[in-house]
């Protein structure tokens, strides 16, 4: 009766409160938004001496970005679409960023001081080919050389002023691939070295204002070219050949053409593959060979001479002219854990302009790119200040001798995310700090109290507001009785695992995976996936939890796998090992030891699944459940889905004994022709459900078919694959089934004729929810499919369930053969989607919200209840108290309820829900290039007071109330008194 | 049943005294009136005593009675109340029904209290104190109506498979997608 009047109540509370929304004020509070741009692939410098020092950069998020160099804070940013990758980026006119972008194919302007864009000029593609972007360096602003731009077979001269094309140049018939674009200062004739099919080398001689050829040669070069390229000055360029070991250097003063090959064996003795490290030096080139730098001076007939060598790996920036035609560059390489940062003229390499050295975090990696910057101090000598990106992703600015500044762009890269507990504070607080708490709390109600009574000035506003966002210590770093305090555990693309406080999202610890054995072929294993290995609760109470890191050397399928467990306090790695097969799938069992740890088995590549921990303990508790565990494996390419059961140990072929043989059991095979699988998926493993009956407004039950072995599978015909409006409705048809993964058997199978994918789908509790594109209504939609059991629908009698005579909590298989039915129902939905995640309590009483990330990168909370197939037209006033909302062809889309409010979560890829301790509240922690989190009531915080609860105000009505009676008791007193002696 | 239980709980508060204690030839020192005789006053009182009592009995039957049938009103407001309250979960109809279910089950608990004036050898209670116990009953039965009305009493199936957790499953399953 408790829980009928409990849901009873509930229902009341959720259907008052449609939509969830926050008030101005309450914006920031609990929520936090990260802005990232991305590892940085260019960077140009604008420090003139007037107006903000800047850096516009280009990264590899496709995010072109304008950097305060003092602080290294976004004065703006882009964030391009996911396939317009930035080739290029230089400034024109000195006012004006230009990017290069999609092969070629787009060239845009930014007006530099505060983004916006200028210009637009979509240019001429035909092929695919390397893109270049050459903008000159004009000091005269008056005078307007076009940007030479060559993408796609074609040679673009592009006016910096609005974007016009002033000629074009093709190319594609002969397969010309422009490498280098000169313009000497001064002259109106460009100079485009190109090679056919890299064995011919031609120049071509153009005039900038009209697009006319003024003169070609081509040379045959036998040998072939390797793609690298490096300008050593106007007029010569050094590259490689095919088999790179020889350096050709190519001249081509006034149009003639002239080759002289020098053998990397006649500059070194140990000769191997050379690799032109892509530097700008003038007369200088770099080569590396064998891990070594060597540098190469070009003499005046293009004569190599090697003039020095660094042993270390080092990372270089262009070279930079600096005062009396010099040009120095700056090159960075380490020495333990530090790092030499040395800025050298190119001419006299002995002569070291800058030698700095720089303690670096050891979690930070190698350098992979330095940019250099020059500035004049006061006392006329040259400065140098050094933009370096690390190996995870990091950008910090060196600046005499210290970082000036650190970005950890790594965040932009976010794979996989996990949340864990923070420890637990400690008892006791000292007398004094009781005594300032009161205080300082006494001062914060009354504070409050003046606010919810309109009495408050504008300071007090802004005091409140301060108190509010340090109130009750939402930072600290112990766990909190709400369990709103979590660490959010993020792996990075570069292998950096970060892990977040939710209270304010600071870097609490940061740790790079390094290879266990430290050998040659892996270096630096990249991070996949991320698990909770240890999460004690019971048992174990002393042992701090651990997550375990799936890490891999290399990029194909059949690379080594890498373990990596870390302690989650500290951050520090607990043990990593080498597991010496491949990984192609993990998968956590539902099973711990005594230590908590948690079982995980790792699939590798010939169909061998291999045990974790390796422990008896373990190996005897998998061996109980042995018969009982399954995998499958989805063949995207072929259309098959294929499940696997354990067969026995592989001890016959390894002496490993956590290591077991599979056998196939059943495959799901798609015909090619007419279905390709788009999306899978399957519900989370630790999801908790709270019932697993539904009841209708008419005390009907419905069963749910909650089972973890679902599998949603959505599959497309193989034209409708492609972008959406490519194919007429007739050709396309989505199909979604829901799969069995124990035995195989479709359970469900439902068939959109004229629909086409990108699918997002969510798969919670007994129902999943899925978005694709209707053709023929030229709209996106949403289905919903709830599933229920009908083998257990006879459970009604009341005195049997009364009395326990039931079978609804018995374990089941999946081998009693189901029977299930569904109801679906579709809407319109007027916004494409990029995500879409559900809210996770701990008990999952609490409704659901769906959280839908939008195309323009924001999230909706949408109502699980607006999704719902019990929805017609016209309710009957029983449904409506329950809570069920009238059908709407379309889902509304409330303003309020996008819970990112004004934010953006520039590129957003995922969304992670996590629940805390308080049933009512759930974490969101979305991420794309920026991160956001914030905390979620999706039926409002029935179970706790509100941060606006004037505490202040109950007590003083207390007080009210007490003195009131004192004082009619005191007066009632003597009025009797009174009244008896009359 | 209240005004009945106001009059007789708290006993009488006067009473005339008829039988004169002033009899005694002792303390008498005013001589009686002339034409008074006092012989047959005395006669009387036998026959007007057992004629008192007997009206006593009939009284108290009657007052009995009516103690009896006094929570029939107290139903009909009841009734009448709860009807006014309507059949959906909220403050005013829970407090009504549960005041419905309160005031019978008390009453119930103190019926023998509420019947101790009236007792008396000659009066029979248990006719009176049937129908009392009947009637609220009655109001008692009409409470837990109202209390299923109101969907509070686990009288369905959904009420006692609700809390059941879903089943374990003897099976387990993962995988997916091919890690690249």
């Amino acid at each position: 009766m408790a829980i009928r009047v409990f849901l009873t109540l509930l229902l009341f509370l959720s259907s008052a409160i449609l939509s969830f929304s926050l008030y101005e004020d309450q914006a920031g509070l609990t929520d936090w938004h990260q802005r990232y741009i991305g590892k940085v692939k260019h960077a140009v410098f604008h420090t003139q001496k007037t107006g903000r020092k800047r850096v516009i950069v280009s990264t590899e998020e496709n995010v072109v970005a304008s950097l305060d160099l003092r602080h290294g804070e976004i004065f703006w940013r882009h964030v391009l679409g996911t396939k317009d990758a930035i080739d290029g980026v230089g400034i024109a006119l000195g006012k004006y960023v230009i990017t290069l972008s999609s092969e070629g194919s787009t060239l845009r302007a930014w007006n530099l001081p505060d983004g916006q864009m200028v210009w637009e000029t979509s240019l001429h593609s035909a092929q695919h080919s390397k893109s270049l972007l050459s903008v000159p360096i004009n000091l005269k602003v008056d005078k307007d050389y076009p940007i030479i731009v060559f993408g796609g077979g074609y040679l673009h001269a592009v006016s910096a002023i609005d974007g016009e094309v002033l000629w074009k140049k093709d190319f594609t018939a002969e397969g010309f691939e422009v490498q280098r674009v000169l313009q000497p200062p001064g002259s109106s004739i460009i100079y485009v070295l190109g090679f056919i099919n890299f064995s011919e080398a031609v120049v071509y001689q153009i005039d900038s204002k009209s697009g006319e050829v003024v003169a070609e040669k081509s040379m045959m070069f036998p040998g072939g070219f390797s793609g690298e390229i490096s300008s050593v000055s106007s007029d010569k360029v050094v590259v490689l050949d095919s088999t790179r070991s020889i350096l050709v250097t190519i001249g081509f003063i006034d149009g003639d053409i002239s080759f002289q090959k020098t053998p990397i064996s006649d500059l070194v003795e140990d000769s191997g593959k050379a690799e032109i490290l892509s530097a700008l030096l003038s007369n200088m080139l770099a080569v590396k060979v064998n891990k070594r730098t060597l540098f190469v001076k070009v003499g005046g007939e293009g004569k190599l001479e090697v003039v020095d060598s660094l042993s270390d790996e080092t990372a270089m920036s262009d070279s930079l002219p600096v005062a009396d035609d010099q040009e120095a560059f700056a090159s960075v390489h380490h020495e333990g854990s530090k790092i030499h940062l040395m800025v050298k003229l190119v001419n006299e390499l002995d002569n070291v302009l800058l030698r700095e050295t720089i303690q670096m975090d050891q979690h930070r990696g190698r350098v992979h790119k330095v940019f250099m910057n020059n500035y004049i101090r006061t006392d006329r000598s040259n400065g140098f200040r050094a933009l370096i990106v690390m190996e995870d992703h990091s950008l910090l600015l060196l600046q005499q001798g210290a970082i000036v500044w650190s970005r950890e762009e790594g965040l932009a890269s976010v794979t996989d995310v996990t949340t864990a507990e923070l420890p637990l504070g400690k008892d006791g607080v000292s007398v004094a700090k009781v005594e300032h708490t009161l205080f300082e709390w006494l001062k914060g109600h009354v504070l409050k109290l003046k606010g919810s009574l309109l009495l408050a000035s504008p300071e007090d506003v802004v005091a409140i507001q301060e108190l509010r966002v340090k109130s009750s210590g939402k930072n600290k770093l112990t766990r909190d009785h709400n369990g709103f305090r979590k660490l959010i555990l993020a792996l990075t693309r570069p292998g950096k695992l970060f892990a977040l406080h939710t209270g304010d999202g600071r870097i609490v610890w940061s740790m790079l995976l390094k290879s266990p054995s430290n050998s040659q072929a892996c270096e630096r294993p990249n991070g996949i996936s991320l698990y909770q290995w240890q999460v004690p609760h019971h048992h174990a109470m002393d042992e701090n939890p651990s997550v375990l890191v799936v890490g891999k050397c290399g990029s194909d399928s059949s690379a080594p796998g890498v373990l990596s467990f870390v302690d989650v306090y500290t951050g520090k790695e607990i043990s990593s090992s080498d597991i010496g097969h491949s990984v192609v799938q993990v998968m956590p069992l539902p099973f711990t030891d005594s230590t908590e740890q948690r079982l995980h088995l790792i699939a590798d590549t010939v169909g061998h699944v291999h045990l974790y921990p390796k422990t008896s303990e373990a190996l005897s508790i998998f061996q109980r459940e042995f018969q009982n565990v399954y995998w499958y494996t989805v063949e995207a390419d072929d259309g098959i889905i294929r499940g696997h059961v354990m067969k026995g140990s592989c001890s016959s072929e390894t002496a490993d004994e956590y290591c077991f043989t599979t056998r196939e059991l059943w495959t799901v095979v798609f015909p090619s022709e007419s279905e390709k699988i788009i999306s899978t998926l399957t519900r989370k493993p630790n999801e908790v459900v709270h019932t697993q009956a539904k009841v209708n407004s008419d005390q009907d039950l419905l069963y749910k078919y909650v089972s973890r072995n679902l599998l949603f599978v959505a599959t497309v015909s193989p034209k409708g694959a492609g972008e959406i409006g490519s194919v007429t409705p007739e050709e396309s048809s989505l199909v979604v089934y829901l799969i069995d993964t124990i035995t195989g058997r479709i359970l469900h199978r439902l068939s959109h004729q004229g629909c086409q994918g990108p699918v997002h789908a969510v798969f919670s509790e007994n129902w999943v929810v899925y978005h694709y594109f209707n053709l023929r209504a030229h709209k996106y939609e949403v289905t919903v499919v709830e599933i229920y059991d009908q083998s257990r629908a006879e459970n009604k009698n009341v005195w049997k369930l009364i009395l326990g005579k039931h079978n609804l909590t018995a374990p089941i298989t999946s081998y009693s053969r189901p029977e299930v039915f569904t109801k679906s129902q579709s809407y319109f939905f007027a916004q494409s989607v990029k995500t879409i995640a559900v809210t996770s309590t701990a008990k999952g009483i609490t409704s659901k919200q769906l959280l839908i990330g939008t195309i323009g990168d924001q999230i909706l909370a949408l109502d699980k209840r607006f999704v719902d197939p019990r929805r017609t037209l016209n309710p009957s006033q029983a449904e409506k108290e329950e809570g069920i909302i009238p059908l709407t062809d379309t889902l509304p889309i409330i303003p309020q309820a996008y819970i990112t409010h004004s934010h953006k979560v520039e590129g957003l890829r995922g969304i992670v829900t996590a629940p805390s301790k308080l049933e009512s509240t759930t974490h969101v922690f979305a991420y794309g290039v920026d991160l956001f989190y914030t905390r979620l009531a999706p039926s409002k915080t029935y179970d706790s007071l509100t941060d606006d609860f004037s505490y202040a105000l109950l007590l003083i009505t207390i007080v009210a109330l007490v003195a009131a009676i004192y004082i009619t008791w005191v007066l009632s007193e003597k009025k009797e008194l009174s009244e008896k002696w009359r | 049943m209240d005004k009945g239980k106001a009059v007789m709980g708290t006993g009488r508060r006067w009473a005339v005294e008829f039988s004169d204690q002033s009899t005694v030839p002792s303390s008498r020192d005013i001589l009686d009136p002339p034409g008074f005789s006092r012989a047959s006053q005395e006669q009387d009182d036998s026959a007007n005593s057992r004629q008192k009592k007997d009206a006593e009995a009939t009284w108290k039957l009657q007052k009995a009675w009516e103690v009896a049938q006094s929570p029939f009103k107290n139903l009909m407001m009841m009734g009448f109340m709860m009807w006014m309250a309507g059949n959906t979960v909220h403050l005013f109809s829970i407090g009504i029904t549960f005041s419905a279910l309160w005031q019978p089950i008390s009453a119930l608990q103190s019926v023998g209290k509420i019947f101790e004036p009236f007792k008396d050898n000659k009066v029979e209670l248990l006719m009176p104190k049937l129908v009392f116990l009947a009637l609220n009953l009655g109001g008692l039965a009409l409470g837990v109506w109202k209390l299923n009305t109101l969907g509070l009493l686990p009288t369905h199936a959904s009420d006692w498979v609700s809390s059941l957790p879903p089943p374990q499953e003897v099976e387990h399953s993962g995988g997916g997608f091919v890690f690249h």
